[in-house]
């Protein structure tokens, strides 16, 4: 997180000093990618709940869904989340919410026929385990400067390309150099910056695992589970570009990650590493 | 410098010091006697099951009084338990009952086939998990109450300020003993 501020400051200071407007540009963009995602902060749930279609869960028909949540968060002390199924038959689950107190848990029902008690405790404690290290929070905030970062070399651009500087006096080599310096930066920053947010989305789902078993103290239920969520093939309908980072697996399975190079793209690790470390705690 | 000076600003930083160890202590403990309270909940509920499981059974297979009679037994004791340690060796004589009315039950087909049976022993299994979790959460804060007292420089201060260690709820004799299937 704080070599993300450090390069963000950086690509600010330097888009800044290019285009003569200083650091009150980096503020401008700050508040405007704040004041998006201020809103997807509190009000992110309940998005998320309308475009997946989702239905609260219901203590008898959903019996193992219900429970097994109930139990868990007396286990980790913290209030009940929410509990949402989606109908569809591709076995998935996210959690959202920024706070504990705040908190929703959604499965699909392929999830809750294809898994059993044990292995759903495991699935269930993962997500719980997002919500108490507080991750939504902490890919909000980056997903603010990740936006702040596109807005910055947006602007820098189009300024450039409408000759929007002030001072040219005075700054003729070094402006140049500068310029440069501010083009590469513009072209390369909002990519460096999603690289970044991925490598901590795929690390705090490490921790997640990690977090999920202290709690059920029992990894082989969340390794079967991925096992086999990883053997159904089925893509999941519900899920959009902007919530795929949210779910227990990537529910876009029809790429193909082999590449080393593309699977820097991916919001969580690979399932098989995920197993492997679970089987060796 | 001003020796009483020093002397004064040492006093004030101990002072501080003894003030934020209090309060943090305070607060484990407080969480340690309300997560206490959730095992006792959990418990509870277990016991309020009981009645609703041994009728339906007694419906099916009146002939086996000996069963009935431990479970009614053990879950009496349970309710009348005053203390952490009754508590936990009722709990565990309720466990040791209840094994053997769901072995009884399994010569009874059209029992285990029964509706109403099958929830009740649904919710019994998920009431068990509860107080699994409960105890486990209890042993968790129990234990960073614990070392809080007991770390340095704590240790020297805590007995003075009324803080003594607290119990973990541990597995008792009777749930570690294993159940002797009797087949009469």
């Amino acid at each position: 997180m704080g070599l993300f501020m450090a390069f963000i400051t950086l690509a600010a200071y330097i888009f800044g000093q290019t285009s003569g407007y200083g650091l009150s540009w980096a503020g401008t963009a700050l508040i405007f990618s704040g004041f998006i995602s201020l809103g997807s902060y509190y009000w992110g749930d309940k998005l998320v709940l309308l475009t997946s279609g989702a239905r609260p869960a219901n203590p008898k028909k959903d019996f193992n869904f219900y429970t097994v949540a109930e139990n868990l968060a007396m286990g980790a002390g913290v209030p009940t989340p929410k509990l949402y199924v989606i109908d569809d038959t591709a076995p998935n689950a996210f959690a959202t919410g920024r706070d504990p107190e705040h908190a929703v848990i959604c499965a699909t029902s392929g999830l809750l026929s294809k898994l059993d008690r044990v292995e759903l405790e495991g699935v269930l404690a993962h997500e719980l385990s997002h919500i108490k290290n507080f991750d939504t929070r902490l890919m909000g905030i980056v997903a603010v400067l990740v936006g702040m970062v596109a807005f910055l070399s947006d602007w820098f651009m189009r300024s450039l390309w409408w000759g929007g500087r002030r001072d040219r006096e005075g700054r003729n080599n070094l402006g140049g150099l500068l310029v440069l310096l501010g083009v590469i930066f513009a072209i390369l920053s909002p990519l460096v910056a999603t690289l970044i947010q991925l490598a901590l989305s795929r690390r705090r789902e490490f921790l997640a695992d990690a977090s999920g078993t202290l709690l059920t103290r029992y990894p082989e239920g969340l390794a079967r589970a991925l096992e086999k969520i990883s053997q159904d093939r089925e893509v999941l309908e519900a899920a959009t570009n902007a919530t795929a980072h949210l779910y227990i697996v990537n529910p876009f399975k029809g790429k193909d990650f082999s590449a080393w190079f593309s699977s820097l793209f991916d919001t969580h690790p690979p399932i098989m590493e995920r197993v492997k470390i679970l089987r060796s705690m | 410098m001003n020796i009483p000076v020093v002397l004064l600003g040492l006093i004030v930083l101990a002072g501080f010091f003894l003030w934020s160890l209090y309060n943090g202590l305070v607060t484990l403990r407080m969480r340690v006697k309300e997560a206490w309270s959730g095992i006792d909940v959990q418990l509870k509920r277990r016991a309020d099951l009981i009645p609703n499981l041994v009728e339906t059974v007694r419906g099916y297979a009146k002939h086996e009084r000996e069963v009935f009679e431990n479970v009614t037994k053990a879950r009496s004791a349970l309710m009348a338990a005053k203390s952490p340690v009754q508590a936990a060796e009722a709990n565990g004589q309720l466990a040791t009952a209840l094994k053997s009315l769901f072995a009884v039950a399994e010569n009874y087909p059209e029992l285990k086939a029964s509706q109403n049976f099958l929830e009740l022993q649904q919710q019994l299994g998920d009431t068990e998990d509860k107080v699994a979790y409960a105890r486990q959460f209890y042993n968790t804060v129990v234990l960073d109450y614990n070392t809080k007292i007991k770390v340095f420089p704590n240790v020297f201060f805590a007995q003075a300020l009324g803080f003594a260690e607290e119990e973990f709820f541990e597995a008792e004799e009777g749930e570690r003993k294993k159940l002797e299937v009797k087949f009469t």
